[in-house]
């Protein structure tokens, strides 16, 4: 297995031992090749982010390996991670520092998973690199270099970080509902820039969102999360079959079976309780 | 007269632990009462030092290591032992009283003869036939402000720069892969040393240190980091550093005033606290004000025209609480439905 991504059995319970142990995960394979744009859907508390934060190494993952670009990065912390994976929160104000200017959160990103040292930063050189990239946002950032990202809006600030998140191309791009907290404009501009900039570097991505309609629109491939598993594996060619009613249905169809999961594993506990 | 020039003096070299105090405080967001203990070790480990024949500058090269090292260990509790940045800080301050009274051997050491800094300079004035005060002004100002310069360029570097993003954005740092343990390691270290250096200077000029001088010291720091900001401001790294040395300047000033002013020493601590907290309360009210001010004017600009005036008068007069906007709107909307 060369390239892409590769979870082996993954689990992760939250509070285990107490009663209020959940299961966020459970055994979840998925491989996903070089180049691949993979949507991800599921409702609340599927662990969609936990699947995520699982691979960025935000969470230790209780079993299972995840093997990234063909090396085991199971037991890797989450800074020598960030070395090859590239993420866009959701909050707009989480992907960039507020306080530094456009350069200097440029020049951050420009060191992704480099060794920090004492050298002066940012020479001429440099900057022309980041007003190129940054024209290619199409907002006028390229002739703001010194202006405190805090001061940005929240649209120019997620364009922002996506770009940062890609300016030394990961070898995998994590995307958590990176547009759900933009007016539907901007939405539109940082899908129209996800699109271009993942299309244009092929980079491998993992994109999670809310949004039926982006979810049947972007990506070669459809995943469907419940209850800590993947329900269902789309391709584009059946992607391309279905309308937003049918993934609607899809997804009750899901949480049905689940309810009579739930009323199976009730009655069983209630009938554990009565039996002594 | 005197007081005044002792307050400069002393202001330029308390300057250097302010600036200390702006590395952990506002650049690291990182609220480190370790000051108050490392201020005092660097202290004891000057003077005990100076006392067993140690040159003075040499004294105070070893008070910023022993700072550094009283950062390092609060560095480790709070990024390795996962205990609170407030109550690591705490605990390092606690243990160092300890460790004072061992360095020292007891709660006080004069400096009185011994060969120290400043005797030093005052034999160089003496020779070239200066006033002593102006050696002192000068060289404490070229020291201060060549480790405002120093604290500066580090601030610029790559390793800086992840430092001041760790302070503003720390999981944003994380995932582009730098270890915020490093960092806040790095940034409570050099800090101290600065406050360890400062009270090494301090002892010297004082000639003598004791186990209490670094108590409320981490207040005094604040006191003039935020005082230089509403002097000077912060918007740039150089004039934020510039603002922490000449705030601790200005503090020297407000309390030789205090002095002047016969306000009882034993009530000083107590003025410096009530400073801290006005510089702390009052700007961020003020900005609320102003902004409110504008999108009212801004308000009534839109909606009254010629009236504005009165209109944003009336909703200042009201006050912008909620309670405030929850008695407007109801109206407004009654209003739209008839």
């Amino acid at each position: 297995m060369t390239g892409g991504l590769w979870l082996e059995r993954v689990s992760k319970t939250f509070h285990p031992g107490t009663s209020n142990a959940r299961r966020a995960l459970k055994d979840v394979t998925l491989s996903i090749a070089p180049g691949e744009f993979v949507i991800l859907i599921g409702s609340n508390g599927a662990g969609k982010s936990t699947l995520m934060n699982a691979i960025a190494g935000r969470i230790p993952v209780d079993r299972g390996r995840i093997v990234l670009d063909g090396v085991d990065i199971t037991r890797w912390p989450e800074h020598r991670r960030a070395a090859l994976i590239g993420r866009v929160f959701q909050d707009p104000m989480m992907g960039t520092a507020p306080s530094l200017s456009i350069a200097e959160n440029m020049a951050l990103a420009y060191r992704r998973g480099r060794r920090r040292v004492l050298r002066s930063f940012i020479g001429a050189k440099e900057r022309a690199l980041y007003r190129e990239a940054l024209a290619t946002l199409e907002l006028g950032l390229e002739a703001r270099l010194e202006t405190k990202v805090g001061t940005l809006s929240g649209g120019e600030r997620q364009a922002l970080s996506l770009l940062m998140a890609t300016f030394v191309e990961p070898k995998l791009l994590l995307l958590d509902e990176h547009t759900a907290a933009l007016d539907p404009k901007r939405a539109e501009l940082v899908l129209r820039l996800t699109e271009k900039i993942v299309r244009e570097k092929r980079l491998t991505t993992l994109m999670i969102t809310h949004n039926m309609a982006h979810a049947l629109r972007m990506g070669d491939r459809l995943l469907m999360m419940h209850a800590g598993e993947i329900v269902l594996d789309l391709s584009a060619e059946e992607k391309a079959q279905m309308e937003i009613d049918d993934l609607l249905r899809a997804f009750e169809r899901v949480r049905g079976e689940t309810f009579v999961d739930d009323r199976l594993v009730f009655s069983q506990l209630e009938g554990k309780d009565h039996a002594p | 007269m005197a007081l005044w020039i002792g307050s400069l003096e002393q202001g330029l070299l308390f300057g250097i632990m302010a600036i200390g105090v702006y590395l952990t405080f506002r650049v690291l967001s990182f609220p480190d009462l370790t000051v108050d203990g490392s201020f005092a070790l660097g202290g004891a480990v000057a003077a005990s030092l100076v006392v067993a024949g140690v040159s003075g500058w040499a004294a105070a090269a070893v008070a910023a290591l022993a700072g550094a090292g009283a950062g390092l260990i609060t560095g480790l509790l709070h990024t390795k032992g996962k205990i609170n940045g407030l109550l690591s800080g705490i605990l390092t301050m606690i243990a160092l009283y300890s460790v004072n009274l061992r360095v020292m051997g007891r709660a006080n050491v004069s400096l009185l003869n011994e060969k120290t800094i400043k005797t030093e300079l005052e034999a160089w004035a003496q020779a070239a036939g200066v006033d002593r005060h102006v050696v002192f002004g000068v060289m404490f100002f070229l020291l201060l402000f060549a480790v405002k310069l120093a604290v500066d360029w580090f601030l610029r570097t790559d390793l800086g720069t992840a430092v001041r993003a760790t302070g503003d954005n720390p999981a944003m740092i994380r995932s582009f892969g730098v270890d915020t343990d490093g960092t806040i390691l790095l940034g409570l270290i050099l800090s101290n040393a600065l406050v360890g250096l400062s009270g090494g200077l301090i002892a010297q000029y004082q000639g003598y240190a004791d186990v209490q001088m670094g108590i409320g010291m981490i207040i005094v720091g604040l006191a003039s980091v935020i005082i230089g900001e509403v002097l000077i401001g912060a918007q740039t790294i150089f004039r934020a550093t510039l603002a922490a040395a000449a705030g601790a300047v200005a503090y020297r000033f407000v309390i030789a005033a205090a002095l002047r002013l016969n306000v009882d020493p034993n009530d000083l601590k107590l003025l410096t606290a009530l400073i801290v907290v006005v510089a702390l309360v009052v700007p961020p009210i003020l900005e609320k004000r102003r902004l409110q001010r504008r999108l009212d004017a801004e308000d009534a600009d839109a909606v009254f025209g010629d009236d504005r005036r009165q209109a944003a008068a009336d909703r200042a007069g009201a006050g912008a609480g909620p309670k405030a906007e929850g008695r407007v709107r109801p109206a407004e909307k009654g209003g739209e439905g008839g």
